[in-house]
């Protein structure tokens, strides 16, 4: 009897990073083409939504691990981004680090920052922590609005980050005789990055470390007598998050060109932290790709309606095409919907848009027996 | 020393708002074990709902602040009976994040019917002031002081001698013992979020008292509420409205006395609760008065 190619009958197979199935190596193909095609046919516009998605998503997955895999609900993410958005400020821009310098020393710094304040945060278990990592936004944004010398103070400051490896500028991509133009270099940096990270972090669940933040999520105790040490994967775990959180920053400085302490701290950087989180739970509770379903949503909505708004006139809104008063404006619009959003997804599919994949998948893999 | 004095009366007076913030946050948990993003958003509506009762319709302002926490109290079990109760047996975690998502949408709700400018909530104490001997007391702040102090001394009698108050407790330490006894904890649920809806609303109220006091930034006084409870115990009613004098008072102080201190750089007041907060919670992780969790596997 011939096994299909697919049917895991060895440890080594439920391990593998790709999968051997016809259909998983097809998707990638597509996944590639698009990766080349996206940015030659896509609008200007569009291409800068698709590079915050990818700035979403790349701090998304760092959440995921901490929330999604370790069960530790952070609301200081935000706080990281920052982090690292500054460092692009400082280092990238003052100093004219190059890009493969910058960007791994926002990881660095991040993750180090994290693993500082991990064991004091760590202390403290579910709702303790949530609201003690609230407390890191205000005194983060204390910090970036008064030290002046690297964070440029209240005012804000400008990124110019070099975007340079090798021969490739990514600001200014030249590839033979087609000049691309910077959102479009951005992009295929961008999203390359979300590819390495996703992989990595890929790596990192499928192996004992991830079995070991599982573990962690769904019973410390039960865990630590098993020989997983809570505290060290726990922090870790936070370290990595911090470390994805400061790259996401960095890119999102670079994607913004400019940064300012208000948009890390106080009540924007909670709503920051509060996008992340979002994204997870709009995408899927403790699974990757989910993270990078859920950055589109949740990064593309908001400013595909201000788009629409320009364009459609859409009832009870004012400040949109038609003009006519209305008793939202787009802005409430879209905070609105984010919280909707979040509360029915919570309700009506806890495992977020992942859910709905695998559900599609198996009524297709179980086909014509599906029910 | 009068210098140090008037300050501490401000002090408590800003505290005694914060405790009244508070006490709201901790009847949810006290009864649900969830904590409440969305109070900030009741603490919105209900000095909103005040200000419409006693200026647009021009009712007395005894009327509007009662029916302002007959208003919170019908938004909070309505918040509760839609969006919380299908959360019972989740992880905290998603009770929080639905709270939050509440928060979002009482916030443009707010917004959407009243604006962004800054309103008169038309209460009688506008901005008097008594004298008593070298300090001086804005009487809008007595009565914060005053209210809160009677909002605490109504949740401890509640608590101790009435029967609700009693269920109430009992759900909170074993939901399905006090099924055992006849209590519905779906009703003692809804009943801590309206308790806690006009709680937050009285919170609005004194919030938003004095002229041009009412915006729609008091929502996030909440936030700085969070470091009073964390301080006090989740759980103590009593160390909620502590926790608040206490982040009231440090406030003040640090606004006034280290203003010199240029390495903490400026407006380090409005950072002082946390860094209390971190500090306490490195000592005493469950607060001052909070319950230990314990752990069983």
């Amino acid at each position: 009897m011939t096994k299909a190619r697919t049917m895991v009958t060895k440890y080594e197979d439920d391990l593998r990073l790709f999968r051997r199935s016809r259909w998983y190596q097809v998707g990638i193909l597509l996944l590639l083409v698009a990766y080349l095609l996206v940015p030659t046919v896509a609008s200007e516009f569009q291409i800068d939504v698709l590079n915050r998605v990818g700035y979403f998503a790349i701090g998304a997955i760092g959440l995921n691990l901490l929330t999604g895999y370790t069960g530790q609900v952070s609301l200081g993410h935000a706080f990281f981004v920052g982090v690292g958005a500054y460092v692009a400020a400082y280092f990238g821009t003052q100093h004219g680090w190059p890009l493969l310098a910058w960007l791994p020393m926002a990881a660095l710094l991040g993750g180090l920052i994290g693993a500082f304040i991990g064991p004091f945060a760590l202390r403290l278990r579910g709702q303790y922590l949530a609201i003690i990592t609230l407390g890191l936004l205000f005194v983060g944004e204390h910090v970036f609005d008064n030290w002046e010398s690297v964070t440029g103070g209240g005012a804000g400051t400008q990124v110019a980050a070099p975007l340079k490896i090798g021969p490739l500028d990514f600001g200014n991509l030249k590839l033979g005789s087609t000049v691309y133009s910077r959102n479009q270099g951005l992009f295929f940096l961008i999203w390359a990055v979300v590819a390495i990270v996703l992989l990595l972090a890929r790596n990192l669940v499928r192996t004992r470390p991830g079995r070991a933040l599982q573990a962690v999520r769904d019973r410390d105790l039960a865990a630590e007598i098993i020989g997983v040490s809570q505290a060290r994967y726990k922090i870790s775990a936070f370290a990595v998050s911090s470390m994805l959180a400061a790259m996401a920053g960095g890119f999102y400085a670079v994607i913004q060109q400019y940064v300012s302490p208000t948009e890390f701290g106080g009540q924007v950087g909670l709503f920051l932290s509060i996008q992340f989180i979002a994204i997870i739970i709009v995408g899927g509770v403790g699974t990757l790709f989910g993270s990078v379903l859920g950055a589109f949503v949740v990064g593309a909505l908001p400013r595909v309606i201000e788009n629409l708004s320009t364009n459609v006139d859409l009832p009870f809104v004012s400040g949109d095409k038609g003009g006519d008063p209305g008793f939202l404006t787009v802005f409430s619009l879209n905070q609105m919907l984010f919280g909707l959003l979040i509360v029915a997804f919570l309700l009506f599919e806890p495992r977020g848009l992942a859910a709905v994949w695998f559900r599609i998948k198996a009524y297709f893999k179980s086909w014509p027996f599906s029910y | 020393m009068s210098d140090f004095l008037q300050v501490t009366v401000q002090g408590i007076a800003a505290g005694s708002k914060y405790a009244l913030v508070a006490l709201g946050f901790v009847v949810i948990f006290k009864a649900t074990g969830v904590i409440n993003f969305a109070q900030g958003g009741f603490v919105l509506f209900g000095a909103y709902l005040a200000y419409n009762v006693g200026t647009t319709w021009g009712l007395p302002f005894v009327f509007a602040v009662v029916l302002a926490m007959v208003g919170g109290a019908i938004i909070g079990a309505t918040v509760e009976r839609v969006a919380l109760r299908p959360m019972i047996g989740q992880p905290p975690f998603a009770a929080i994040m639905i709270t939050i998502g509440v928060l979002f949408v009482l916030e443009q709700i707010v917004t959407s019917i009243w604006g962004f400018d800054t309103l008169n909530l038309g209460d009688p104490w506008g901005n008097d002031r008594i004298a008593a001997g070298d300090v001086t007391i804005a009487v809008r702040n007595l009565w914060s002081v005053g209210l809160a102090g009677a909002a605490l001394l109504a949740f401890f009698l509640f608590f101790r001698y009435s029967n609700t108050g009693v269920a109430m407790r009992a759900t909170a330490l074993d939901p399905e013992a006090a099924l055992a006894q006849g209590i519905s904890p779906g009703r003692v649920y809804t009943l801590a979020w309206a308790v806690s809806g006009a709680v937050a609303a009285l919170a609005g109220v004194t919030l938003a008292s004095g002229s041009g006091q009412l915006s729609p930034g008091i929502g996030y006084v909440a936030l700085a509420a969070f470091p009073a409870i964390i301080l006090g115990g989740l759980d103590s009613p009593a160390g909620a409205v502590l926790g608040g004098l206490l982040i009231g008072v440090s406030q003040a102080l640090t606004a006034r006395y280290l203003a010199d201190w240029s390495w903490l750089g400026t407006n380090f007041h409005t950072v002082m609760p946390y860094v209390l907060m971190v500090l306490i919670l490195l000592v005493r992780p469950y607060g001052l008065f909070g319950t230990r969790e314990v752990q069983r596997v």
